[in-house]
């Protein structure tokens, strides 16, 4: 079993990490963001790419940082306490576990262009309103030596802006996975208003041509790709929703020992110590299980997937209840626009349905523990 | 650090060594309060492979991996002892030896005795001669531990004991206790505590066991009238047991959070919820909803009971965090166990009936989340010490 504590570069990154976005990105950009109708913040992209964010999962060969995917997760975790919007979890971490599963020229520059911040991608798989990658329905029919591809997704985060979408599709002997510009003739692109105010889309493809250059890997065998980049996103979105959670209940707390009812700080109430204890201690065990699912992928990639669905179970559960809790314990000002409690609250809804719900991981739990 | 070179080599002598060594009927099963090897002088072994069992471990210093060889340990460091564990895992091989001396006094001995005190008590410990019961609580003493009454008086070479102690598991069965026992009466009351050891054969000290929900008596009543306890049977020094107490306290909240309830490595829940179901039933969608969440946090309690034995070796330790640990993982015990006898349906209703004991190990774990410190005042610690609410 691997060694749980953080190591002296993780703790440095981490400091790192906070110190810029604690300057760059707080909550109130977030807020500015969302009120000025935008899902994306260009420049601070590619400030976040010349530190190496975006290129933290790329190979120093493709200029990349190559932290791997405990270091991914101290990221993604930094960027959860403050609500920050990028399109790190979909570009830096899934696009580019997917592209280096192929080792082809094609994918080598793929992964440079993402290292350097100039392309983001978008991962196109749901079909319904549950992630289940295995039922995906949409068809790539064979055409020459390429294809044509037809059919809906949905709720594809991101893709909305994404330069270039990676969509799975049926082709005649199983799933294929493509690589494809999101501008192509007869992709349109609708923006869905989402509650996290955050880059999502629905896509229409209609008979969109895709050559066997944009197949990502082999054809019928996208799992093998898509598999790994599925659980280096469920694993960092894990780590982004455990940092919200401390941001969330790091509010929580603050508020506690300032707002004063009765006479005194309602920190004083043992009814809220022990609301505010029990949370600390569902993070506090959230925490390991995030930090094993960060160590199984770098240390043990093939055998990862059940530390992953237990990381991904446990965020999910301890960020819904740190939002819950966190707005219960505000009180009235927790339910007004003006006050960022209920941010969290529909960012966490959102993560909890990303990649897999509760249900879908503590399944894949039950099936690697044998019932 | 080892390399993993000798990692392995260690991995492969340990297997083959558990191999030739754990007899088959101490392999498998779900682990009950009947199936424990307690040790001690009166302890009655449920069979000669337990015995052996335990004899063959405590040779090797297996029965306490990780204490130092010169005091009955193996000596493992914080990586063979994962190797270890992973590997008794693999085979499903139970704890040759399990006691409050190993849990509680031998952590407290380790960091507060001195050396002879230490090659006195700890080997008879790691071989399962002696059995160590706790004297803490009191009728008048349960949460609010520290107003002790049981007093202890200044007799030049030794203190004269007094009073009573409650809750003492297997005090009946035990061969010593570690007891609690005010000898500064003027002090405040954390101040005035020290942390005796005594002989529970001696003259004065009498035991009476308590019957539980459960049927069982595991706890009882213990009594000391003018107890002679010798000077040399303190463990740090006089009026400061408090430090002692919370010490061994921290310990005793790790142990009762694992438990030795798979919260790691062991067997999942709901394999075992399938099994018991003998008539071909299977889970409904309910039990198998919440087997599955039960499963989810006891993977991820038993990865921070990990996490926090790889932070003491990195020189931060567990703390007050603790009071987590133990809150976390006796709730979550309580919970296998109510899902245990919604499995068995009616033919868990019966005392050793076609599930054997399984009405009474559910009805023990009740006292999870009391002993040891109640969950209420675990989150209590958390709060103050942790978060920094209230008072």
């Amino acid at each position: 079993m691997a060694n749980l504590v953080k190591t002296e570069d993780e703790t440095m990154l981490a400091d790192a990490a906070r110190g810029f976005l604690d300057k760059s990105a707080p909550v109130k950009a977030f807020r500015d963001l969302r009120d000025a109708g935008q899902t994306h913040d260009a420049k601070m992209w590619k400030e976040m790419a010349d530190m190496g964010w975006a290129g933290v999962l790329v190979p120093e060969s493709a200029g990349g940082s190559d932290m791997g995917h405990a270091a991914a997760g101290v990221l993604a975790h930094e960027m959860g306490k403050t609500l920050v919007v990028s399109p790190f979890l979909s570009t830096a971490v899934i696009a580019a576990s997917a592209l280096r599963n192929v080792s082809d020229a094609r994918a080598e520059a793929a992964l440079a262009s993402i290292a350097s911040g100039d392309v983001t991608y978008a991962l196109a798989v749901d079909e319904t309103a549950k992630f289940n990658p295995e039922g995906t329905s949409m068809v790539a029919t064979r055409e020459g030596n390429g294809f044509r591809l037809s059919g809906k997704k949905t709720f594809v985060v991101d893709g909305g802006l994404a330069d270039r979408l990676l969509v799975l599709a049926k082709t005649d002997d199983g799933l294929t996975l493509f690589d494809i510009p999101a501008n192509r003739d007869g992709i349109t692109r609708n923006a869905q208003n989402m509650i996290d105010a955050r880059d999502s889309a629905r896509i229409d493809f209609e008979n969109v041509e895709a050559t066997g250059d944009d197949v990502l890997g082999q054809v019928d065998s996208a799992m093998s790709i898509l598999k790994p980049a599925l659980e280096a996103g469920q694993a960092a979105l894990a780590a982004e929703m455990a940092g919200l959670s401390a941001g969330a209940f790091g509010m929580t707390i603050a508020y506690l020992k300032e707002r004063k009812q009765f006479g005194t700080v309602i920190g004083n109430f043992q009814a809220l110590q022990h609301r505010a204890a029990h949370l600390w201690c569902e993070i506090e065990v959230t925490a390991s299980a995030i930090l094993n699912a960060g160590r199984m992928l770098d240390d043990d990639p093939d055998n990862a997937t059940m530390a992953v669905s237990l990381a991904k179970a446990r965020a999910t559960s301890t960020a819904q209840l740190a939002v819950q809790e966190g707005v219960q314990m505000h009180g009235g000002i927790g339910m007004t626009d003006a006050y960022d409690i209920g941010f969290y609250m529909k960012r966490a809804r959102v993560g909890a349905e990303w990649l897999g719900d509760y249900g879908y991981h503590a399944g894949q739990v039950a099936k690697h523990r044998g019932f | 650090m080892q390399s993993n070179q000798e990692l392995e080599g260690f991995r492969a002598e340990l297997r083959d060594w558990l191999e030739a060594n754990c007899p088959a009927e101490m392999r498998g099963g779900e682990p009950s309060e009947a199936s424990v090897c307690w040790g001690g002088k009166n302890f009655q072994f449920e069979s000669d492979a337990q015995r052996v069992w335990m004899e063959r471990a405590a040779a090797k210093g297996y029965t306490v991996p990780t204490w130092p060889v010169e005091y009955g340990g193996a000596g493992l460091t914080r990586t063979q002892e994962k190797i270890f564990k992973e590997e008794m895992d693999r085979i499903e091989a139970r704890n040759p030896l399990q006691s409050f001396g190993i849990w509680m006094l031998g952590p407290a001995l380790l960091h507060f005795g001195s050396h002879e005190q230490k090659l006195h008590y700890l080997p008879p410990i790691a071989r399962g001669e002696i059995r160590w019961c706790q004297g803490y609580s009191e009728p008048g003493a349960g949460s609010d531990l520290a107003s002790v009454q049981t007093r202890g008086e200044d007799k030049g070479d030794h203190w004269l004991v007094n009073g009573q102690k409650i809750w003492t598991s297997y005090a009946d069965k035990a061969d010593w206790i570690f007891a609690l026992v005010r000898t500064d009466r003027e002090a405040p009351k954390h101040k005035g505590i020290s942390f005796l050891l005594i002989d529970m054969e001696d003259a004065g000290v009498e035991t009476r066991p308590i019957k539980l929900i459960s049927g069982a008596s595991v706890f009882c009543e213990t009594f000391f009238t003018d107890v002679k306890v010798p000077k040399h049977q303190i463990v740090g020094e006089e009026n400061r047991g408090w430090d002692v107490a919370k010490y061994l306290l921290t310990h005793e909240r790790e142990m009762i959070s694992g438990g030795g309830q798979g919260l790691s490595g062991g067997r999942a829940l709901g394999a075992v919820l399938n099994e018991s179901m003998e008539d071909g039933r299977e889970m409904d969608t309910t039990l198998r909803a919440a087997a599955m969440r039960c499963e989810v946090d006891a993977l991820s309690i038993g990865l921070t009971l990990e996490r926090y034995k790889d932070q003491a070796e990195a020189g931060s330790g567990a703390g007050d965090a603790s009071a987590m640990l133990k809150y976390m993982g006796t709730e979550l015990n309580k919970q296998r166990h109510e899902l245990l006898m919604s499995a068995g349906g009616s033919d868990a209703l019966e005392w050793d009936g076609p599930l054997g004991n399984r009405p009474a190990d559910w009805l023990r774990t009740k006292a999870n989340s009391i002993e040891g410190g109640t969950s209420e005042v675990m989150l209590s610690i958390v709060s103050r010490r942790v978060l920094g609410l209230g008072a």
